[in-house]
């Protein structure tokens, strides 16, 4: 009897191969310094943070493309608020997560309670909240923001303060993916639908909690987004839906539910992350490297399927 | 007569387990052949071999028509002639019946131009040959499942078969059906079609068969002529020691205090009066043909199909649920009836599957698993329904269709209920798991918990009920207590005659 591997492992392999190979690579422009790691973790802690949330959702069998609006959306809340309450940080920092909780709920009420299918529901959110936050703020970004707000993007606590709170997420989220009812409730889902709700699960209150959560993380993106940018930009957190698509598919969950792990998406926008950053330090301009990680993108899902036969 | 095919140290394995080990196996040019063995004794491996579905390991060997060849894909299978109708069939629901035969293999007028003229005349031509009034128009979706695995039979000559494997196609037809079906059979046979029969039932198997391969472990057991054979000395082939009895003995108690009291359930045209009661240490048989209501009123009951109007009571206190989460706290449970569909979740492991009814049971405060609480009640489980599996972490979807059904009866086992609703508990499982079933029913009988079962299996319901309520077109048209049973009284009321005469 062949003893079984746990799912992330290939992920993992592959990784290695590819952080390996540009170490060699990019190893006179300092790939594998501290500098450059804390830099490839900080410039993935954002969409990684929006992945966990997206890997719920994709587990539970759905989709949220509506998280990159969420970014711009709760990103500009909060510095309309930093303005109006003259810096008011932590009245700033709850309404944006509370913005990106209710747009989540949102989300799951209408799938859950109309069947509407996921994608319509969330691409429909997704053009309207983008629509939503540029009638707001004119089309402008919110600048004039307070400076101790600068700290969510851009402090320091030892290590710089989005990745520590990337690492938090990622943590909790494991947890709640492996030890919790949330978590097994959310594959069951994802699994067969069906066979959850007659197992007397409630779907519709499990589906608006799942979107929530990705609700809330996009939030907390927008906000260190915000932070970092100095400002609430209407145009921020575009194309970040597929970004986070990416890593989650990437790490080996199943676009068709019921699989995958947190770890797994932490190691696909790694794997990312690392070739966006290794191809920077070639020199290599944006438009190849689009074509190399839509390549990637491709190897690994075919690779993950030719591992499931 | 001729060999047509020949297995020869058949082995194959799979990374838990070695579902056959050096099975030789033959069947001659026209012979109706059954293969029978319990859940996992190889029967569906076998045919996904010759099937080209999966590849056997090195060692072995397949001859067809006396040439050795190899088979590597469902393609080249069907192109020698080999043809499956699986357990679960293989359609598109929204193309008719004709569109369905020739999928693919569609006569054209010109490249791309599908000549419909054609199309139609061949498919009658198919239809008439195995004398089946079909229309070749009619959507599949509109079709019953025995008139769905006709046309997988007329597909499968339109191939020009010359073997067809049949893999459980009795499971989900009526008597009538099954009549039907077997009159097929005997024509394909009569015009030099081979089949190989596969099915839990062992009474049918001895009047359809010629010859009948007995498979046990993965192992070739023995093959003999059916004439030979009685349904005792089949069975204790298949378990390995002898088995006298399908139904194991039970002393009933006498009934005890009402447990379910359902008054006038209404449910648009699918429930119309339902009314009967369960007492305290009875089981309850619910009988009738596919669609006639049965497992709409244990829907109904159950809150996933809730009722328009009516009451239900359960231990004299007035329920309603609208879910079946709210039918769960009320102490209600129902097994459902098809486990791959609404009863597993096939991608989450064995253990899951177990503690996914009642998680809170192992959770702590309601929201933190438990994992060692987990695994006690998941080994305890496993331990005392006998489920086979060489790990609790193992997707369920591996398990065999017995010890799936376990899994199931498992996960309702695990919620405190006072009422459990069994429909179709024992479908596609074997002789022992079945009795291990009936056992378990008892035993819950005995602590006192009420106890429904929905079944097509007239002598299992005759087996083991106490009452049968038999049901026609939404309606309640018989009740049958023990003493009183009988299969043509019941098909009687099934079938509406008895009913019609009341009203007369």
């Amino acid at each position: 009897m062949k003893k079984k591997l746990p799912d992330e492992f290939g992920i993992l392999i592959g990784f290695i191969v590819i952080y390996l190979i540009f170490a060699v690579v990019c190893n006179k422009a300092g790939f594998t310094s501290l500098a450059n790691t804390l830099n490839i973790a900080r410039q993935i802690s954002m969409i990684t943070i929006i992945s966990v949330g997206m890997t719920f959702v994709i587990i539970s069998g759905g989709i949220d493309l509506s998280v990159g609006s969420i970014v711009a959306f709760t990103g500009v809340a909060a510095a309309i608020i930093l303005n109006a309450t003259h810096g008011n940080i932590p009245l700033a920092i709850a309404g944006g997560l509370v913005a990106g909780i209710l747009i989540g709920a949102f989300n799951g009420f209408i799938i859950a309670r109309f069947k509407v299918p996921p994608f319509i529901v969330t691409l429909s959110t997704m053009i309207g909240f983008r629509g939503l936050v540029f009638l707001i703020c004119g089309g402008r970004p919110v600048g004039n923001l307070p400076e101790p707000f600068y700290f969510l993007g851009g402090g320091y606590l030892i290590l710089p303060v989005p990745i520590l709170i990337m690492l938090l997420i990622i943590g909790g989220a494991w947890y709640l993916a492996k030890h919790t009812k949330f978590g097994r409730y959310t594959y069951a889902i994802g699994g067969n639908e069906e066979a959850a709700r007659l197992s007397g699960i409630n779907i519709r209150s499990m589906k608006v909690a799942i979107y929530s959560l990705c609700g809330l993380l996009s939030a907390i993106s927008g906000l260190i987004l915000a932070s970092r940018l100095f400002s609430g930009d209407p145009k921020a957190g575009q194309l970040y839906e597929l970004d986070a698509i990416a890593a989650v598919v990437v790490g080996g969950t199943s676009l068709s539910g019921g699989r995958g792990t947190i770890l797994g998406t932490l190691l696909g926008a790694l794997i990312i992350g690392v070739i966006s950053n290794g191809l920077n330090l070639m020199g290599v301009e944006s438009y190849t490297q689009n074509i190399i990680k839509g390549a990637v993108i491709l190897i690994a899902v075919l690779l993950d399927q030719m591992r499931k036969k | 007569m001729e060999e047509l095919l020949r297995l020869e140290n058949l082995t194959k394995t799979f990374p838990e387990v070695v579902a056959l080990k050096g099975v030789n196996f033959s069947v001659m040019k026209g012979e109706v052949h059954a293969l029978v063995g319990e859940n996992g004794a190889g029967k569906s491996t076998l045919v996904k071999i010759v099937s080209g579905v999966e590849r056997m390991d090195h060692g072995g060997a397949l001859y067809y028509k006396g040439n050795r060849t190899e088979i590597c894909d469902p393609h080249s299978a069907q192109k020698l002639g080999i043809s499956v109708i699986y357990q679960e069939l293989t359609y598109v629901p929204e193309l008719t019946v004709a569109e369905n035969i020739f999928l693919g293999r569609e006569p054209v007028l010109a490249p791309g131009i599908i000549d419909w003229k054609t199309l139609r005349a061949k498919t009658r031509e198919l239809l008439s040959r195995l004398d089946i009034r079909l229309e070749p128009d009619i959507q599949l979706k509109h079709l019953s499942t025995a008139q769905r695995q006709m046309v997988e039979i007329a597909k499968a000559l339109s191939l020009q078969a010359e073997i067809i494997f049949m893999d459980e196609p009795t499971a989900s037809l009526t008597e009538h059906e099954i009549r039907t079906l077997f009159k097929i059979i005997r024509e394909l046979k009569s015009s030099g079609v081979t089949i190989v029969y596969i099915s839990h039932h062992l009474e049918e198997i001895l009047e359809i068969s010629d010859r009948v391969t007995v498979l046990r472990d993965g192992e070739w057991i023995a093959t003999r002529q059916a004439g030979e054979l009685d349904i005792g000395g089949l069975i204790s082939m298949m378990v390995g020691r002898d088995m006298n009895h399908l139904f194991p003995p039970r002393t009933p108690g006498p009934p005890g205090e009402e447990i379910l009291r359902v008054e006038n359930l209404n449910r648009g045209e699918s429930l119309r009066n339902i009314s009967f009661s369960l007492k305290q240490g009875e089981i309850l048989g619910f009988a009738g043909l596919v669609g006639a209501g049965r497992t709409e009123v244990a829907r109904a009951i159950f809150g996933a199909d809730p009722p328009d109007s009516g009451e239900i009571r359960l231990k004299g206190k007035p329920v309603s649920p609208r879910s079946p989460q709210e039918a769960l706290k009320c102490g209600i449970a129902l097994v459902p009836e098809d486990r791959k569909e609404e009863g597993l979740v096939l991608s989450m492991s064995v253990e899951h599957n177990i503690t996914l009814g009642n998680l809170n049971g192992v959770c702590r405060g309601n929201f933190f698993i438990n994992h060692a609480r987990e695994k006690q009640v998941v080994d305890g489980y496993i331990k005392d329904l006998q489920i086979k599996t060489p790990l609790v972490t193992m997707e369920v979807r591996r398990l065999s269709g017995g010890n799936q059904q376990k899994v199931v009866v498992a996960k309702w086992l695990f919620i405190p209920s006072y009422l459990i609703i069994f429909d179709e508990p024992t479908r596609g499982i074997d002789v022992k798991a079945k009795y291990e079933l009936y056992e378990l029913m008892y035993r819950l009988v005995q602590e006192g918990i009420g106890v429904i079962i929905i079944s097509s299996e007239l002598p299992e319901l005759i087996g083991i009920c106490d009452r049968i309520l038999v049901m026609h077109e939404g309606e309640i048209t018989g009740e049958l207590v023990k003493g009183e049973f009988s299969q043509e009284k019941i098909m009687e009321y099934a079938t509406g005659g008895a009913y019609e005469k009341e009203t007369a």
